[in-house]
């Protein structure tokens, strides 16, 4: 998060970076109009370059080699909007229980972001784009929450034109924002499992990522010890729910993960 | 930690064309459309749009 945002003065001035990196993505999920980043967002790129009516060569390229190399381990390890979930999971407040009932509804509820991917960072810009002949970013406009909290919050709180301007829109977001943030102090991650599209792309990759963690079929008793106690209803390590974050790894007592 | 790197034949391949898609993307001028958005404050992303 440190490294995504290192342009720090910025937070201080009611502006953003122009820093030259804005040039190339990042892995994760962080606004290229929060103050301080130094890199664009790869979804908010993706939506851009659709949006003027071209193929997004290079952002594709990118999400194919980040997957293709990491998988959803990005979500562990390299999202600033995961971390700040993570952060407010470890309020010590009451839980969400993981039963047999609830892991049925969130497996089916997690299909979601995949909805969201095709339709509101894909096929609908590309239909506006080819219907007005311009098109807006529709997930970070009416969504993105680290949208809201990293860049929408702060330019608002330091730039008096900005905050002059806010209306309908942005009391939406914030609301959106703010629901997130009560629900990830009940529920681990629920940004990252019911509604990121990026999560959605990395879980494409998850089975054929090379770096990451892999289980041996050989040694594997099939106990399950490692997914029972999994945050995210992994059914099996490497699924298109698993954030590859290695918790499993320790519970397992057969050495065969 | 028995964390390892896994390597297969489709795992190379969509690196290939990664690095394909990539390299065809900064000839076309992707990153100068990224950049040219990315430098001023996306109202959409703000709220303000």
């Amino acid at each position: 998060m440190l490294v995504y945002n290192a342009d720090v003065k910025r937070w201080f001035t009611g502006g953003i970076s122009v820093s030259p990196l804005k040039n190339v993505c990042v892995p994760g999920l962080n606004c290229y109009s929060c103050p301080g980043a130094v890199a664009s967002c790869p979804l908010g790129s993706l939506q851009n370059t659709i949006g003027n009516g071209k193929f997004p060569f290079f952002v594709t390229g990118f999400l194919l080699l980040t997957g293709t190399l990491f998988g959803r381990m990005v979500c562990s390890f390299l999202c600033p909007f995961a971390l700040v979930q993570e952060l407010l999971y470890k309020i010590p407040l009451p839980k969400l229980k993981k039963t047999q009932k609830t892991l049925v509804i969130t497996r089916k509820i997690s299909i979601l972001k995949y909805l969201v991917l095709a339709f509101m960072c894909i096929l609908i810009p590309a239909f506006l784009y080819f219907k007005n002949g311009i098109s807006s970013p529709l997930f970070c406009k009416w969504f993105c929450p680290a949208g809201t909290i990293f860049a929408g919050w702060p330019l608002t709180a330091l730039n008096e034109y900005l905050r002059s301007a806010a209306g309908h829109i942005f009391l939406w977001k914030s609301a959106v924002a703010v629901s997130f943030i009560l629900w990830s102090v009940f529920m681990y991650r629920p940004f990252c499992r019911f509604f990121c599209p990026l999560g959605a792309v990395y879980s494409f990759f998850n089975r054929i990522a090379i770096f990451g963690i892999k289980v041996d079929n050989e040694k594997c008793s099939h106990c399950n010890a490692c997914t029972n106690f999994c945050k995210m209803d992994v059914l099996k390590i490497n699924d298109r729910e698993c954030i590859r974050c290695g918790e499993c790894i320790q519970r397992c007592k057969f050495g065969a993960i | 930690m028995s964390n390892k790197i896994h390597f297969s034949k489709l795992s190379v391949f969509l690196l290939v064309v990664s690095i394909a898609l990539i390299t065809t993307g900064v000839l076309l001028g992707d990153n100068m459309t990224i950049f040219r958005k990315a430098i001023f404050i996306c109202m959409e992303c703000v709220g303000i749009a």
